[in-house]
C-alpha cells in the first residue's frame, strides 16, 4: 500500500509542475493571437485612446512577464483574479456597480454544469459500451459483432455537430420527445435538468463509445488465447462466465485507462456539444473567453481542463494497480 | 403604409417602406402567455448598465422591456413620448423643454421625477464612464429642473433632432439616488420586471401590475430571454417549438424556414449598411474621378443578390437609409456602368488602375466575398483590384482608419445629423475617409439648428447628394434584418425598421394570437 501512496504523491507533484507549464504555454498562446481584450471588446470602437484607457484600468499596458508573475502570485494564493469582463464594467461605469465577479464564482456554476453532463454522459455510455465490448468479444466475428463495431466507429468517425444535429432531427424535430436546447439554470428540478440534458449526453455517448467498447473487446479477446482461459474452458464453464469471471479482471488494466481518458475528454472536449445545445457550461464560456481575450479565465478554463487529465489519468493508474496483484506487491 | 414583396423591392431598388412579410391580419390584442425569445447577441460580460449595451439581446431587455427613455420611436417611425409627454423648442433649438409623464414609478415603487432624468442623463458624462451616447450627452450646456415634472435642456450649439437623439437605447432612465442598485438588479419604468438574470445565458421578466402603457403595449404575462449564439441552434430552436420568436435568421436555412408553416420570417429594412471606405487623402482616392469610376464598377445587385442572397437592397453610396426621415431614394444611381468608369479613369489620365482592396469578414459577414465580386466587376472597367485579406482579430485597429481601402459596415443611426457627424463630419476620430467639403460641413451646421422641416428635407437632400456623389465611401447595399417567429405571436403588422426585431421592441408590441 505505501507504494500506492508514494506514486500519488510523486503523481501529484508532477501534476502540479504539468499545471505551471500549461499555464505558461497558455498565457504565452494568447498573448501571441493578434489582439488583445481592449481591441476585442471595443470593435469597430477601438480609436488609440479607448483602447490605451482599457489597457491602462487592466494593467494590460505592463510587460506581459509582469503581468504572468502577477497573475501567478494570485493563483498560488488561490485567487484566480477578475475577468477582463467584469473588471471592464466596473470601470464603464465609472464606479464599482457591484455586480463585478472573480473568475472563480463565473466559473464555479458553469463547471458544475459540465459536470452535470459529464456525470450523465458517464453514467449511460460506461456500462452500454463495457457490455457492449463484452457482448462483442463473446460473439465476436458474428454479425452482432460487426454491426457494433460498424456503428460506433461510424459514429466516432464523425464530427460532434453533425451527430448533434442528426440526434435533433430524429429525436426533435421528427419525432419530438426530447428538447433541442438545453438551457439548463438554477432552480430546475432534478427531472427536469435531466431531460434538457439527455440530447447532449447522447451526442457525446455516442461520440465515446466506439474507444471505450473497442478496447474492452480487445483487451477481452486478447486474453482469450491464455492458458489459464481455456483451462476455465475445459472445466465446461460457460462462454460468458469465461469472459465475465475470468477474462474481465486482468483486462481491466487497460479498460480503466481508456475510459478514464474519455472521462477527461467529456469534461475538457465538450465545446462543440455545449454550443449546438447551447448548453450553459464550461467550453461555452471557454470559447467566449478566447474571442475577447479574457485571459484570466482562459487561465483558468485551462488549469481546470489540465488538472482534469491529470487526476483522471492519476485515478485510472492507480485502479489499474489496485486491479493487478502484479502491480500491488512489486519485487 | 404600401407593402412591398421583397422580389418587387429588389426590382425597383426601391428600399422605402417596412417589409412585413408575415401578412397576418389584424387582431385585437389580448394579454397572456410566457413569450419565450432565442437571441444572439448576448455575452458573460453584460449588465443592466445602459452605456454598455451594444448587442441585441441587452438592447431588447433594457430599452426593449426594463427600462424606458423620454422618447421612443414608433413602429411607424415617427417619435412619440415615453417618460416624456410633450417638449417644445426654442427657436433657434437651443433650449428645449420637456413635461415628464406623471405618476409613473420605478419597479421598487420610487416615483418619476425631473431627479431622474438629470442623474440618469449625467451618468454618461461621469468622470471615467465610456458611454456610447455621451457626445449626446455632452452637447447638453445645462440642464435645469424647472418642477418635479419638467426639465429644461440648454444645448451647446442648436440641434433639431434632439428629441431624437433622447431616444437611443442607452438614454435609459434610471431611479436617482438608487443607479448602483437599479443597475444591479435592472430596477426600471419598463412594462417589465426582472425576475432573474444570468448574463449571457438567460434573463426573466414579468409584466408590472399596472402602468402607464396599459392598453397600448405589453400583453405577455411573463417574458424569457434564451441567448443562443450559434446560429442553427438558434434556428432550431424555432423549428422545434421551444421558443417563439429568434433574431437573425441564418440566411441559408432560411428557405427551409420559410416552407415551415408554423414559422413566418419577417425582415425590415433600415439603415444598416455594408462599405468600402477610401481614404480621400491617399493616392489615388484623392482624385475624384478615380472615387467615381469605382462607385461605377461594383455590380450592387449581384451583391444584394449573392452576398445578401437577396436579404437586403441595393445602396447608393448613402449612409443614410430608409429608417431615417429625409432619407432620398430619388438621387440618380451610381449604376454599374463599365465603360462609364474606364471613361472616367481616362478622364483623371490614368489608363486602367491596379489597387489593394482589405478585407476581413468581421467587417461584415461575407466581406471576403465581396471584395472578390468586386474585383470581378471591376475587371471589366479595366480596374484592378488586389483583394487582401486581413485577419479578423484586430481588424478594426489595425486595418480600418488605416488600409487606403477596406471594408467596413455601419449599423446606421437614427438621424441623418448624428450618422453624417459620426462618419462623414470633417474632422472627427470615426470619418473613416478622410473626406472633407466645405459645402457639406455648412449644410450640416445649418440643417442641425432648422427647425423647419421641409427645409430640412432639402438640406438632407443636399447632403446625401454629395456624399453619394463626391463622398469616398462605396456603399453597395443596405442589410436587412431578418427575423423570424412562430405563427402563434402576431402584431399590429406595422413592424419597426431602427433595429431588428421590430426595432428590438417586440416584447412590448407583439402578442399571442
Amino acid at each position: 500500500m505505501q507504494s500506492v501512496i508514494r506514486i500519488i504523491l510523486q503523481r501529484l507533484a508532477l501534476g502540479l509542475l504539468t499545471l505551471f507549464v500549461v499555464s505558461i504555454v497558455i498565457f504565452t498562446a494568447v498573448n501571441m493571437l493578434p489582439g488583445d481584450f481592449a481591441e476585442a471588446i471595443l470593435g469597430q470602437g477601438a480609436t488609440p485612446e479607448a483602447v490605451a484607457s482599457i489597457r491602462r484600468d487592466l494593467g494590460l499596458d505592463q510587460p506581459p512577464i509582469t503581468r504572468y508573475f502577477q497573475w501567478l502570485g494570485g493563483a498560488l494564493q488561490g485567487d484566480l483574479g477578475n475577468s477582463f469582463a467584469q473588471a471592464n464594467f466596473a470601470s464603464f461605469a465609472g464606479a464599482d456597480t457591484g455586480v463585478s465577479t472573480t473568475v472563480a464564482q463565473q466559473i464555479a456554476p458553469r463547471f458544475e454544469n459540465t459536470m452535470f453532463l459529464a456525470a450523465v454522459t458517464a453514467f449511460i455510455a460506461v456500462p452500454v459500451s463495457l457490455t457492449l465490448g463484452i457482448l462483442a468479444a463473446l460473439f465476436r466475428n458474428s454479425v452482432f459483432d460487426r454491426a457494433t463495431n460498424v456503428t460506433t466507429l461510424t459514429s466516432i468517425s464523425s464530427p460532434e455537430f453533425f451527430l448533434a444535429y442528426v440526434l435533433i432531427l430524429f429525436l426533435a424535430v421528427l419525432n419530438p420527445v426530447l428538447p433541442s436546447l438545453s438551457n439548463i439554470f438554477d432552480g430546475m428540478s432534478f427531472g427536469e435538468r435531466l431531460e434538457k440534458t439527455l440530447l447532449p449526453a447522447l451526442t457525446l455517448t455516442l461520440v465515446v463509445t466506439a474507444h471505450m467498447m473497442r478496447m474492452t473487446r480487445a483487451a477481452i479477446i486478447n486474453l482469450l488465447a491464455s492458458p489459464y482461459i481455456e483451462m476455465a474452458r475445459l472445466k465446461g464453464m460457460s462462454p460468458m462466465r469465461v469472459i465475465v469471471k475470468h477474462a474481465l479482471p486482468n483486462a481491466l488494466a487497460p479498460i480503466i485507462n481508456v475510459i478514464a481518458l474519455n472521462l477527461a475528454y467529456l469534461i475538457t472536449g465538450v465545446v462543440v456539444v455545449e454550443v449546438v445545445f447551447v448548453y450553459p457550461g464550461i467550453g461555452q464560456l471557454f470559447v467566449d473567453s478566447v474571442k475577447i481575450r479574457d485571459i484570466p479565465v482562459v487561465q483558468a478554463c485551462c488549469l481546470i481542463f489540465a488538472a482534469a487529465y491529470i487526476l483522471l489519468n492519476l485515478l485510472a493508474d492507480i485502479l489499474s494497480i489496485l486491479s493487478n496483484p502484479r502491480l500491488r506487491h512489486p519485487k | 403604409m404600401t407593402r412591398i414583396s421583397r422580389r418587387g423591392l429588389l426590382k425597383t431598388g426601391a428600399a422605402a417602406g417596412v417589409l412585413a412579410a408575415s401578412g397576418l391580419p389584424l387582431r385585437a390584442q389580448q394579454r397572456g402567455g410566457t413569450l419565450r425569445l432565442g437571441l444572439a447577441g448576448a455575452n458573460t460580460s453584460d449588465s443592466w448598465d445602459s452605456r454598455t449595451h451594444s448587442d441585441s439581446f441587452m438592447i431588447m431587455a433594457g430599452h426593449g422591456a426594463v427600462f424606458d427613455c423620454l422618447t421612443q420611436v414608433a413602429a411607424s417611425g415617427e417619435l412619440v413620448g415615453e417618460l416624456a409627454e410633450s417638449w417644445e423648442a426654442s427657436a433657434d433649438a437651443v433650449t428645449w423643454t420637456f413635461k415628464l409623464r406623471p405618476g409613473v414609478t420605478f419597479h421598487n415603487g420610487k416615483p418619476f421625477g425631473a431627479d431622474d432624468v438629470l442623474e440618469s442623463l449625467n451618468m454618461h458624462t461621469a468622470e471615467g464612464a465610456k458611454s456610447a451616447a455621451k457626445p449626446i450627452v455632452e452637447n447638453i450646456a445645462e440642464m435645469t429642473k424647472v418642477s418635479d415634472s419638467e426639465v429644461q435642456f440648454t444645448l451647446k450649439a442648436g440641434n433639431a433632432d434632439f428629441p431624437f437623439l433622447l431616444s437611443d437605447y442607452h438614454l435609459c432612465m434610471f431611479p436617482a439616488g438608487q443607479i448602483e442598485e437599479a443597475i444591479a438588479q435592472g430596477i426600471g419604468t419598463g412594462l417589465y420586471k426582472v425576475e432573474s438574470f444570468d448574463p449571457g445565458v438567460r434573463v426573466l421578466l414579468s409584466r408590472v401590475d399596472s402602468h402607464y402603457k396599459d392598453g397600448e403595449a405589453g400583453w405577455f404575462d411573463s417574458v424569457e430571454m434564451i441567448a443562443i449564439n450559434d446560429a442553427s441552434a438558434r434556428m432550431n430552436a424555432l423549428m422545434t417549438g421551444q421558443v417563439d420568436a429568434v433574431n437573425r435568421v441564418d440566411f441559408k436555412t432560411e428557405p427551409l424556414m420559410r416552407a415551415n408553416p408554423m414559422i413566418n420570417i419577417f425582415e425590415v429594412t433600415g439603415n444598416q449598411h455594408f462599405t468600402f471606405p477610401m481614404l480621400t487623402n491617399v493616392d489615388p482616392f484623392t482624385d475624384l474621378k478615380v472615387r467615381q469610376a469605382l462607385k461605377h464598377a461594383v455590380n450592387r445587385q449581384e451583391l444584394v443578390d449573392k452576398i445578401l442572397l437577396g436579404h437586403g437592397a441595393v445602396a447608393n453610396d448613402n449612409p443614410i437609409g430608409p429608417a431615417n426621415q429625409y432619407f432620398a431614394d430619388d438621387l440618380e444611381m451610381n449604376d454599374y456602368d463599365p465603360d462609364k468608369a474606364a471613361s472616367l479613369l481616362r478622364e483623371a489620365g490614368l489608363d486602367g488602375l491596379s489597387i489593394d482592396l482589405s478585407a476581413a469578414n468581421a467587417a461584415f459577414p461575407g466581406a471576403v466575398d465581396a471584395a472578390q465580386l468586386y474585383q470581378a466587376s471591376a475587371k471589366a472597367a479595366g480596374i484592378n483590384i488586389n483583394v487582401v485579406q486581413e485577419p479578423d482579430d484586430g481588424y478594426w485597429s489595425n486595418v480600418w482608419l488605416k488600409k487606403p481601402w477596406c471594408a467596413c459596415y455601419w449599423s446606421g443611426r437614427a438621424t441623418e445629423d448624428w450618422m453624417f457627424s459620426t462618419a462623414y463630419e470633417a474632422g472627427v476620430p470615426w470619418n473613416d475617409t478622410g473626406w472633407e467639403n466645405a459645402r457639406f460641413q455648412e449644410l450640416l451646421l445649418t440643417a442641425r439648428a432648422e427647425l423647419d422641416s421641409d427645409k430640412r428635407r432639402e438640406q438632407y437632400r443636399e447632403m446625401q447628394m454629395l456624399v453619394s456623389k463626391e463622398g469616398g465611401t462605396v456603399i453597395p447595399m443596405y442589410a436587412n434584418f431578418v427575423d423570424a417567429h412562430s405563427t402563434k405571436l402576431t402584431n399590429s403588422g406595422t413592424i419597426g425598421n431602427v433595429f431588428q426585431m421590430d426595432s428590438s421592441r417586440l416584447i412590448e408590441r407583439w402578442w399571442f394570437a
